[in-house]
């Protein structure tokens, strides 16, 4: 469960029929770290977790686990250790939560298999893992949006693999379900030594939940590394065109960064 | 704490899962059996037995042996053709509108069917093989014509509609060439109808359905996973683009042999998904349960058909009747919100 493995983008490009979304990209993922993947809307995030799950073929180069080209793997083989949430994912009408974790077993059945007990135990530490043990027999159409978040990442924990993409885990929560969703892929790095990589729009957030942050711009890498070196003034000018002061968060000491826009800024700093 | 949870719903919902299909089996047998016994004439079971085993009995070797048994027989295999390449279909498209004989794949059998035998003159084998080409063929099309960055599930049901309505109109325009004696076996090809049933038009079906039915179980774990998205299901071990080749090749040639052998008996593969979805409670497959529904469905309505009104009726109208009151409040559904099954 704790096995590290090495992820590793080499050489990427992606594109959809003319449109080239992510040119001759070299990216290193570090093992059991938290990496969050921030940039401006359409830079190309979404279609490298993708790509990184082989939802979509390179155009060049390929992405690496363990040395192994992910395109190449059996379907089964590669999700038992690389789980993707993505951003929309679809629940069956009426479906009950404890039915749609369990779906995550699914690269860990044979066709004919019947559901074991080691199938029940996987989903029961899901649930338990994500707080969601007693919604179990509730119909995922009926929860919050947050309490639907923490489900399909059970469903995820339920695959049980060693590295988690997630695409945008936090959008459409209030802050504090952003805070737990977080909180709860933290806790799950710490204990299991899962390497995570998310997609993140907020950059605040990003910068004090991950280890390694990437910064992407018209699909390459822009800055990569620890926030506290990423994150700066000039990153954010450069990614998303915005001017800002960046300063040290005073709860995280990471870097917290503060947009100027053109209204309700004190005139000793514009 | 949780794992007892767990376990203790997933019991029962496997038990709700094993009562349903056990009522389902046992209905679907009993029908088959009223469907042989029952009629102008009645014969206690004995008699349907002795004639299956080949026996010969006055009057039953021929009212049972000739007219009952082919008819009932092509009834429950076409329900389960009908019910497992319906729900494929709307499973995989995520759409309950985007079933078979709603998106024109059965038209399309339907009309080459009616052209194969009334304009071409082909024999029953040959005509079910132009019929299940004709089936692949507008699959393919509407896929192509559908297809713009990936096939969105709305798109293809318009697309679809069109192409049904295109190709009704091509079985009208061949029908209409018929001669007057053939128009018991033109009725077929506008709704459907199991009259003057054979064992040359019930065998090819048997033969179809042993062999695509395996093919299509076989997918029913990854049809399933399909229900999450494609990404999920990609990310889940689903090998994406085998896994719909599998599930279109054989729902299509369910759905195409039988229409070869009793037309487009309307609105019964659009219908049993729901139905058995309905009965059989949120997150199972539903596969098995809608073949059920499906040969429920056609056994029903062609023993009403018979018997229940003063005039006899095809089958297809009486499945005509029933699921068209469905299909208006669906497209009402749909037209406020996105729906799926």
């Amino acid at each position: 469960m704790t096995a590290e493995h090495s992820l590793q983008v080499e050489n990427l490009t992606l594109g959809y029929k003319d449109r080239v979304v992510i040119s001759e990209l070299d990216l290193p993922i570090p093992p059991g770290k938290i990496t969050a993947i921030v940039g401006a809307n359409a830079c190309g995030k979404s279609t490298l977790l993708r790509s990184m799950s082989r939802l979509l073929a390179p155009r060049t180069g390929h992405v690496l686990l363990d040395g192994r080209q992910v395109h190449r793997m059996p379907a089964k083989e590669l999700a038992r250790t690389l789980g993707l949430l993505p951003q929309s994912p679809i629940a069956p009408e009426g479906i009950t939560v404890a039915d749609l974790v369990g779906r995550g077993r699914n690269p860990h059945q044979r066709m004919l298999s019947r559901w074991s007990a080691q199938d029940d135990l996987a989903v029961a530490t899901a649930l338990d893992a994500t707080h969601t043990g007693d919604l179990a027999d509730r119909a995922v159409d009926e929860l919050s949006g947050g309490q639907r978040q923490r489900v399909w990442i059970a469903m995820a924990l339920a695959q049980q693999t060693d590295v988690l993409l997630l695409d945008e885990p936090t959008t459409f929560l209030d802050v504090s379900h952003q805070v737990e969703v977080l909180d709860l892929l933290t806790d799950l790095n710490a204990s299991r030594g899962t390497t995570i990589v998310m997609v993140l729009h907020d950059l605040n957030l990003a910068a004090r939940y991950a280890d390694h942050l990437i910064a992407l711009a018209d699909g390459t890498v822009h800055a990569a590394g620890p926030p506290g070196d990423v994150l700066t003034e000039d990153c954010v000018r450069a990614v998303f065109g915005l001017d800002s002061r960046v300063i040290e968060d005073p709860t995280s000491g990471k870097p917290l960064m503060l947009p100027l826009g053109r209204h309700h800024v004190s005139s000793t700093l514009t | 704490m949780t794992l007892e949870a767990v376990a203790r719903g997933r019991g029962r919902r496997a038990l709700r899962r094993r009562t349903v299909l056990t009522v389902l089996g046992v209905l679907v047998a009993a029908l088959y059996a009223i469907n042989l016994m029952f009629g102008k004439t009645f014969y206690p079971p004995d008699d349907i037995v002795r004639v299956i085993l080949g026996e010969r009995v006055p009057g039953a070797t021929f009212t049972v042996g000739t007219l009952r048994l082919p008819r009932a027989t092509l009834a429950l295999l076409a329900g389960v053709c009908f019910g497992l390449g319906g729900v494929t279909f709307q499973t995989m498209l995520r759409n309950p509108l985007a079933s078979p004989d709603i998106i024109g794949i059965s038209s399309g059998a339907s009309a080459a069917a009616a052209f194969a035998i009334v304009t071409l003159g082909l024999s029953e084998s040959a005509t079910s093989a132009f019929a299940i080409a004709a089936g692949l063929g507008v699959a393919l099309i509407i896929y192509l014509l559908s297809f713009r960055d990936g096939v969105a599930g709305t798109r293809l049901v318009l697309i679809g509609i069109g192409m049904a309505a295109m190709l009704e109109s091509a079985t009208s325009y061949v029908l209409s060439t018929a001669s007057q004696w053939d128009l018991q076996e033109v009725l077929r090809w506008l709704t459907g109808s199991l009259n003057g049933t054979t064992w040359g038009e019930t065998v090819p079906v048997a033969i179809a359905l042993l062999l695509l039915g395996p093919l299509l179980l076989s997918q029913g774990r990854n049809l399933f996973m399909l229900q999450l998205g494609d990404d999920m299901a990609a990310a889940l071990g689903v090998r994406l683009e085998l896994t719909r080749l599998l599930l279109i090749v054989a729902a299509v040639g369910l759905i195409a042999f039988a229409t070869a052998a009793c037309g487009p008996i309307a609105f019964v593969a659009f219908l049993a998904g729901p139905i058995a979805a309905r009965i059989i409670g949120p997150g199972a497959s539903l596969l098995v349960p809608s073949a059920l529904v499906g040969a429920l469905l056609v056994l029903v309505a062609d023993f009403a058909g018979q018997y229940a009104f003063s005039i006899r009726y095809p089958v297809g109208v009486v499945t005509g009747v029933l699921g068209a009151p469905y299909l208006i409040y669906l497209l009402i559904r749909t037209n406020r919100a996105g729906g799926s099954l």
